[in-house]
């Protein structure tokens, strides 16, 4: 009874919706882009034909109607997997499958399935062995020995030897790009050298106690640099099946991985790029996805009477980067003045439901060592301050701005959303631009062709050093165009310091130094939420942006 | 005694109804349509706010005043952009024929072999999205089909005898297009525009609901609707009443197109 129950109203519901369907046609999972959308939503009558006009409303219309039951079991009958296996949703597709390149997190996240290197994250923010059993690091923090561990192979089914640990550490030291470190660490690398079958050295120019985070950069077989986006061979406790660019990618799990208790619980896992969070909710509740991650805190209403929700932070930090090289944001008083004018605990209230962490600085709430709760304090929301600053910089009846935003992030669009109706108060009129996500990162990201724009910037490998190293004058990943010798200089010294704790001080005084500058206006770290159906078990959060699916399995 | 023409009469009051309460939105609305608001997120439909509120605290119903002057607007601009070019460019290619007739045609056929938003969805990638943008572009792909409306009638108006009879009295080309026989096509223009109208409502709304139409700081219906539509379940508000609007603009006008046919005596 109660599925005719549920076929009644979303009957119901589907009636109510005909009239969005008739002016979205297909659009409900055609946002995906210009290209792939586009298919879909041409099928729009548009009275050019010369059918007459009544005759096509009625056909279309009895083609909704028709269409109907397909939609209701979608709802009801199909289930998106099968057997022991989940499709997960993701909304950003992955657009360049180099494990070891920079990349974003979005991507990272997904290869932590299948790819590891030397040593991996552990779910409380330690690095733990992986295809190393057993490292040592010298006094001076500049030798890093380690030993191969036994028994690992590739998903091809080959051991990794010695030769593959070499090539894939000189790989990311930039052995194919020219001698351009593809993982950024590796630059501070003067020397990779095997002393015998199970042992690799690693020499540094300048000492860092950081640098093993950067060694979980992927282990891969040897001379496969080239082709490994085709081939993805890695040592994971899933092995790559295929990738559909803008639709999925597929992974299964691979028997041989060499630590059977940790081995991967499911059979298969698919990975489904849905640009749109509606769509996710959708196919959630139509069953074509049994797990979706990073949903925006205001849909959890949704989903939490049918599905199994998780709540953590994401370990990232949310905020709206300023290009600090172009007017009026190149002064210091204006991006001061439009961090009074914005209300942080406002905007966690209305895009994470209160559920974020106010950061106040580049540091996310879990790297606890550097996270300074008290810098989120230093600009309270004050309209006269900020009116004040802006006059001072030479605005006083403010000016006009862009906010670029991922359209696929819905976080980030509600966040800009809110942000423009703050500033609004302060006379700074903000435009919210929506890009697609590919567009984001070849224009604002690396092209730096941008005002302002909101997006997530979280620590590929879980330190300080990751998060704040981008704001550096001559770092290729300073986006911001921050440039400041002061800080260049603390944190010079603290990426060489060899003393822990004179390292930690040295970061936060980096950090205070950007609140001080106001380089970005640090919003929070989001709330994440992660919705599977109920008969799964065994979600893990990490302390760092990626899904660890080994763990997840049918009840 | 003429069969009373129910048509007519619904769709005049259903329209005006419909013009009357978005030219109120042109003037005001209850409160900002932007105004964000903590307190009333949320919020179901009750005196304060008639259509109640997003998850922003956003009042739906100065939302729906305002997307809807926005979307009419646009079809407006999107219908005029396409029917005077339609026009002149059907009644020229109608009345004179000949080679640049058939070339134009051809080129009419080529534009409109292609559904319409995919082509808008095309120039928009280029221009980016915004107002204008998309009245040109929607604009530009509304011509083919007046043109085509107008062109049809000239054929048939060309050769009559009163025509001739202006031709042999040496009336000039162009008062015989404009004066002689565009008057003659007035009533299926009519029915024609309605026609366009309904679907450039309906284009600006599909184009706006995939997200490459206006952006998010002048909502259009459309807009809100894709908007709305991940909290069907929880705020079937923010989806019901923007669309309630739609339907009844589109089955407003459809009615008074269908009513004026019926009373010029035009087939259908």
């Amino acid at each position: 009874m109660p599925k005719l129950k549920k076929r009644a109203l979303l009957l119901l519901a589907a009636i109510v919706m005909l009239p969005a369907s008739l002016c979205g046609c297909t659009g409900g999972t055609g946002h995906s882009g210009n290209d792939s959308a586009s298919a879909q939503s041409g099928e729009l009558p548009k009275g050019r034909s010369k059918v007459p006009m009544p005759v096509k409303r009625a056909a279309l219309l009895l083609a909704v109607i028709a269409m109907l039951p397909a939609s209701l079991y979608g709802c009801t009958g199909s289930k998106g997997s099968n057997g022991n296996s989940v499709t997960v949703g993701i909304a950003q597709d992955l657009s360049n499958l180099d494990p070891q390149l920079a990349k974003t997190a979005g991507i990272r996240e997904v290869l932590f399935n299948i790819f590891e290197g030397l040593v991996k994250a552990g779910p409380d923010g330690s690095v733990i062995p992986a295809v190393a059993s057993d490292y040592e690091i010298s006094a001076d923090a500049t030798t890093y020995t380690f030993t191969l561990r036994e028994g690992v192979t590739f998903h091809n089914g080959n051991p990794v030897t010695i030769e593959d640990v070499v090539y894939s550490l000189e790989r990311c030291a930039g052995s194919e790009n020219d001698g351009k470190p593809l993982v950024s660490a590796f630059s501070n690398v003067s020397r990779i050298e095997a002393t015998d079958d199970g042992h690799v050295v690693i020499t540094l120019a300048e000492p860092s106690l950081e640098f093993l985070n950067a060694l979980t950069a992927a282990i891969i077989p040897k001379d496969s640099g080239p082709t490994i986006t085709e081939t993805m061979i890695g040592t994971g406790p899933f092995k790559f099946v295929s990738y559909a660019p803008q639709d999925s990618l597929v992974m299964e799990k691979y028997s041989g991985y060499w630590n059977q208790e940790k081995a991967a619980r499911l059979d298969k896992v698919t990975f489904k790029i849905v640009p749109d969070v509606n769509a996710m909710v959708v196919g959630l509740k139509g069953g074509t996805l049994d797990m979706v991650v990073h949903l925006p805190n205001s849909l959890e209403g949704e989903v939490k009477d049918a599905f199994t929700v998780h709540e953590d932070t994401m370990k990232l930090v949310q905020a709206l980067y300023i290009n600090n090289a172009v007017k009026p944001f190149d002064n210091e008083l204006v991006r001061q003045a439009m961090y009074c004018a914005i209300d942080v605990d406002q905007i966690i209230d209305f895009v994470c439901g209160g559920a974020g962490v106010p950061t106040g600085t580049s540091m996310y709430p879990a790297q606890e060592k550097y996270f300074m709760p008290e810098l989120a304090g230093n600009y309270a929301p004050n309209v006269e301050k900020a009116r004040e600053l802006l006059a001072q910089a030479g605005y006083p009846d403010g000016f006009a701005m862009t906010i670029t935003a991922p359209s696929n992030y819905a976080q980030h669009v509600d966040t800009a959303q809110v942000i423009i109706e703050q500033l609004k108060a302060v006379g700074i009129t903000a435009e919210l631009v929506q890009v697609e996500w590919e567009s984001w990162v070849s224009d604002v990201y690396r092209g730096r062709d941008y005002q302002t724009t909101v997006c997530g910037i979280s620590a590929d490998d879980m330190t300080a050093r990751e998060m704040l190293v981008r704001y550096m004058s001559d770092n290729q990943k300073n986006f911001i165009n921050f440039q400041d010798e002061e800080f260049d200089d603390v944190l010079t010294r603290a990426m060489a310091a060899t003393d822990e704790e004179e390292q930690v001080t040295l970061y936060k005084r980096a950090e205070e130094i950007l609140n001080e500058k106001a380089a970005s206006l640090w919003i929070q770290d989001l709330c994440d939420l992660v919705v599977m159906k109920p008969e799964l078990d065994g979600f893990t959060f990490y302390r760092t942006y990626v899904i660890d699916m080994s763990t997840i399995s049918y009840k | 005694m003429r069969k009373k023409n129910w048509y007519l009469t619904i769709g005049i009051v259903l329209t005006a109804c419909m013009l009357i309460f978005i030219a109120v939105g042109f003037f005001w609305t209850p409160y900002a349509p932007s105004a964000m608001s903590a307190g009333d997120r949320n919020g179901r439909p009750s005196l304060r706010h008639l259509f109640g509120c997003d998850s922003f605290g956003r009042d739906v119903f100065s939302r729906t005043l305002e997307g809807a002057g926005s979307t009419l607007t646009i079809a407006l601009a999107v219908l005029a952009v396409g029917a005077v070019c339609g026009l002149v460019i059907g009644a020229l290619c109608g009345y004179y024929g000949g080679a640049a007739d058939a070339l134009i045609m051809r080129l009419c056929d080529a534009v409109a072999a292609f559904p319409s938003v995919l082509l808008a969805m095309v120039v928009l990638a280029v221009t980016g999205p915004g107002k204008y943008n998309v009245i040109g572009a929607l604009g530009v792909l509304f011509i083919p089909s007046f043109a085509r409306l107008v062109r049809g009638e000239f054929l048939k108006y060309r050769d009559r005898d009163f025509v001739q009879s202006a031709r042999l009295m040496g009336v000039s080309d162009l008062r015989i297009i404009f004066v002689h026989i565009l008057p003659n096509i007035w009533p299926v223009l009519l029915s024609g525009l309605t026609i366009g109208f309904n679907n450039a409502v309906l284009a600006e709304a599909s184009m706006s609901y995939l997200g490459i139409g206006v952006s998010a700081q002048e909502p259009s219906l459309g807009y809100m609707l894709k908007d709305a539509q991940g909290y069907f379940f929880t705020l079937p508000w923010c989806t019901a009443f923007p669309a309630a609007v739609v339907i009844l603009l589109i089955l407003g006008v459809g009615l008074l197109g269908e009513g004026i046919r019926e009373r010029m005596g035009v087939a259908s």
